[in-house]
């Protein structure tokens, strides 16, 4: 039997073949860095001046709709200077049944617009990301550590952060 | 004269009626709840830090103790999302198998959650009921796997060991007294006037703002979003049995206990048709030798097996470079993991999309309006696991 | 509190000659650890999956009851038994000893499952390695979680523990001289 890695509504190689993809690069107000495809997932890139744009394009657009914001996340690249951390948005459409990875690359310190207009989801997930790794997200209603406790000093997921933690017992 | 102002209740962490260790500032006016904040991270551990300095095998025991009630569905996220990022095949039989043991997790999953959230509300029977039947669950668990909540069953490429034999007779035999017990329930709660009283119209969320909390799993189709992934992504064997997903629209702690219940009998469906179905055939995909041990008497005849078994026992599996996000409707909603890897051994970034923190977040919009004595009415009718939602 | 005497456990006893048959012959020390030990009152304390298998044994399979145990107390100031039953963490650190100060002597504590006792597979930076770095132990159960059937094991051991209680101290206690009694900075 073939393993169809693809379960979502967009079967394609090409990643811009993939209506958001397509849509954000006919947007001039959105410009997509680069885009990629893996094991049938496509994922674009936005610079932060853009990404609340692209965002509120995508789900307001009626023939993209991705109403779902399912995940808030991060990852952290200490090598690449400039633009250390990766904000990665996954998206999906209940409508049309399809999924998109919107990543924005961060440099440290550098703030990013939260999205939480957009989706309520979003308020715990930034806060968790703010209090794993201290990301400033501008203009969210409760930004402070989540299931961290309140007098914790660093962020966890850090590269640099021991696994076991500063503090001996 | 007495000055009237708005009360802050602490709830918790260390309470009755909350489903582990969870902290609810509840503000009221009088009675009537003003706002709740839920204050978590007392079961905070650290899997995602942790994940990142095992390799990918040994961070399958701790998808177990995520969600410590489903972790046949937690381990299969995660096997799914290691799947996708190898590119490897699952033989037939071990799909199926794989499929029997997260419906059973379901069933399990959905049992204590209503046994708790009526054991909340006062119901004490149901919850005694519901251990009962859980007990049946954990012995066909405990034959097939070894443990008796924590699986640890499955593996890149299939599962770590056959079914016994009999096991289809063994869960055949569940599956027929299983139903009239549900019905006993229902006898029990559905149109009984107190959990009526109890239950209906409380929690409220509607479908735009259950849409825009990202709301997933039966907490989601009791406010009238129709969306299962098992039928609309369909992975492991569920694009070979017919599905009916139950949706109610009364947006209250009432309906999402009804999908509940209807998901338990579709379950009860669902292993039966797996059980008739099911292929013979081997139980991991042995072709794959760079990531799947091979079989122990190979490793003691051939060289190679030799070489593979030592490289994956002492190094660990080695993906390629990628990142994969695969997710899968568990029993609270959709879990998922998103994988990213740089070619080691050891996972870069493993992030888990929890099912039930997501859906916590809403009691701030469910809670106002409702009295202080419907707050655990509320909390049990999400169905929270404190596991997931601190990792 | 309870100290394990040199002394073997009194046991109950009966007469057995006919004119005596009716008659019990105990000491007083035996009948109050006989009475604590049948009647403990656990502490509501599950805070992770050991939680669930610890529900488990009260449940209708792993009858808690035929020990007596079965009636747990929400509230510390009633209870006298704590089975920490999961990760402690940082964050939960203070609570767990407010909670066990908060319980009236003579009370027990059992570590079940191995978060409990050594903080298990979580050697985290928010994990607290060991429930006895914050309260005295009386019981480790192993496991992850433990089988119903451990934990009944350990609840046994817990109840042979109480058996050799000494309730009445024959000999004074040594006090240090210029002790004047737990205050606030030094409770112990």
């Amino acid at each position: 039997m073939t393993v169809n890695w693809n379960r979502q509504n967009f079967s394609g190689e090409d990643p811009e073949q993939h209506p958001a993809v397509a849509a954000l690069r006919r947007n001039p107000g959105t410009p997509v860095k680069e885009v990629a495809i893996f094991r049938g997932e496509v994922s674009a890139v936005i610079s932060p001046e853009h990404s609340t744009e692209a965002l509120t394009l995508l789900r307001d657009d009626p023939a993209l709709a991705f109403d779902l914001l399912v995940d808030v996340t991060a990852v952290h690249w200490p090598e690449r200077e400039g633009a250390e951390f990766d904000v990665v948005y996954q998206l999906y459409s209940h409508g049309s049944r399809m999924r998109i990875k919107v990543k924005v690359p961060l440099a440290d310190g550098q703030e990013i617009r939260s999205v939480v207009p957009l989706w309520a989801t979003a308020g715990w997930l930034e806060r968790e990301v703010y209090d794993m790794f201290g990301i400033p997200f501008a203009g969210h209603p409760d930004q402070r550590r989540i299931v961290n406790p309140p007098n914790f000093e660093g962020h966890p997921l850090r590269k640099e952060f021991p696994v076991q933690g500063r503090v001996r017992w | 004269m007495a000055k009237q102002e708005i009360m802050t209740l602490n709830v918790g962490p260390h309470h009755p009626s909350t489903h582990g260790v969870l902290r609810l500032i509840v503000e009221l006016d009088g009675e009537r709840v003003v706002s709740i904040t839920p204050d978590i991270g007392y079961l905070h551990r650290g899997i995602e830090k942790l994940s990142e300095s095992k390799k990918f095998l040994q961070v399958l025991p701790l998808t177990d103790r995520m969600d410590y009630m489903s972790s046949g569905t937690n381990n299969l996220a995660y096997i799914l999302a290691v799947e996708k990022l190898l590119g490897i095949e699952v033989p037939p039989r071990a799909r199926f198998i794989r499929t029997i043991m997260a419906e059973i997790t379901r069933i399990n999953s959905h049992l204590l959650g209503i046994g708790s959230a009526a054991g909340d509300c006062g119901a004490v029977s149901m919850l005694l009921y519901s251990l009962r039947e859980r007990e049946g669950c954990l012995d066909l668990f405990d034959e097939t796997t070894g443990g008796r909540m924590m699986l640890t069953y499955y593996r890149p490429g299939g599962v770590a060991n056959d079914l016994l034999p009999g096991f289809e007779n063994r869960l055949k035999a569940f599956l027929d007294k299983f139903p009239k017990k549900l019905d006993e329930y229902d006898t029990l709660l559905k149109n009984n006037r107190i959990w009526l009283k109890r239950q209906v119209g409380i929690g409220y969320i509607s479908r735009e703002d259950a849409l825009s909390y990202g709301l997933t799993g039966p907490t989601a189709r009791g406010s009238g979003i129709d969306r299962d992934i098992r039928r609309d992504e369909p992975y492991e064997a569920y694009d070979e049995v017919e599905i009916n997903v139950p949706v109610y629209t009364d947006c209250d702690a009432y309906s999402r206990w009804r999908v509940r219940m209807d998901e338990m009998r579709e379950s009860v469906n669902i292993l039966r048709q797996l059980i008739a179905k099911i292929p013979d055939g081997p139980y991991i995909n042995h072709e794959a030798a760079k990531y799947v041990l091979p079989e122990k008497p190979r490793v003691k005849d051939s060289m190679e097996a030799l070489i593979h078994h030592f490289k994956l026992v002492v190094e660990g599996l080695a993906p390629p470079r990628g990142e994969v996000y695969s997710s899968i409707e568990g029993p609270k909603g959709e879990i998922g993991f998103y994988i990213v890897s740089d070619g080691t051994p050891h996972p870069y970034r493993m992030r888990v999309r929890p099912s039930c923190f997501v859906n916590l977040q809403a009691i701030q919009k469910m809670g106002p309006g409702n009295m202080m004595a419907d707050v655990p009415a509320i909390i049990g009718s999400i169905d929270i696991v404190l596991g997931e939602i601190d990792r | 509190m309870s100290t394990i005497g040199k002394n073997k456990p009194t046991r109950v006893y009966r007469k057995k000659k006919p004119q005596e048959a009716n008659i019990l012959l105990t000491t007083a020390s035996a009948i109050i650890n006989h009475s604590q030990r049948s009647s403990l009152m656990p502490l509501t304390f599950g805070l992770a999956c050991c939680a669930i298998e610890m529900i488990a044994t009260a449940g209708p399979r792993f009858d808690l009851s035929r020990f007596g145990w079965e009636a747990y107390r929400a509230t510390p100031r009633q209870a006298d038994l704590m089975i920490v039953a999961g990760t402690v963490t940082n964050k939960m650190a203070p609570v767990v000893k407010k909670l066990y100060d908060q319980m009236a002597e003579p009370k027990w504590v059992i570590a079940m499952g191995s978060c409990a006792i050594c903080g298990g597979v979580f050697q985290t930076y928010s994990v607290v390695p060991g429930v006895n770095h914050l309260i005295p132990v009386d019981v480790y159960v192993p496991g992850c979680p433990p089988r119903p059937e451990a934990l009944i094991h350990g609840f046994m051991t817990l109840q042979m523990k109480i058996d050799q209680k000494r309730n009445f101290s024959v000999s004074p206690v040594k006090v240090e001289p210029g002790f004047r009694g737990p205050t606030r900075k030094e409770p112990f």
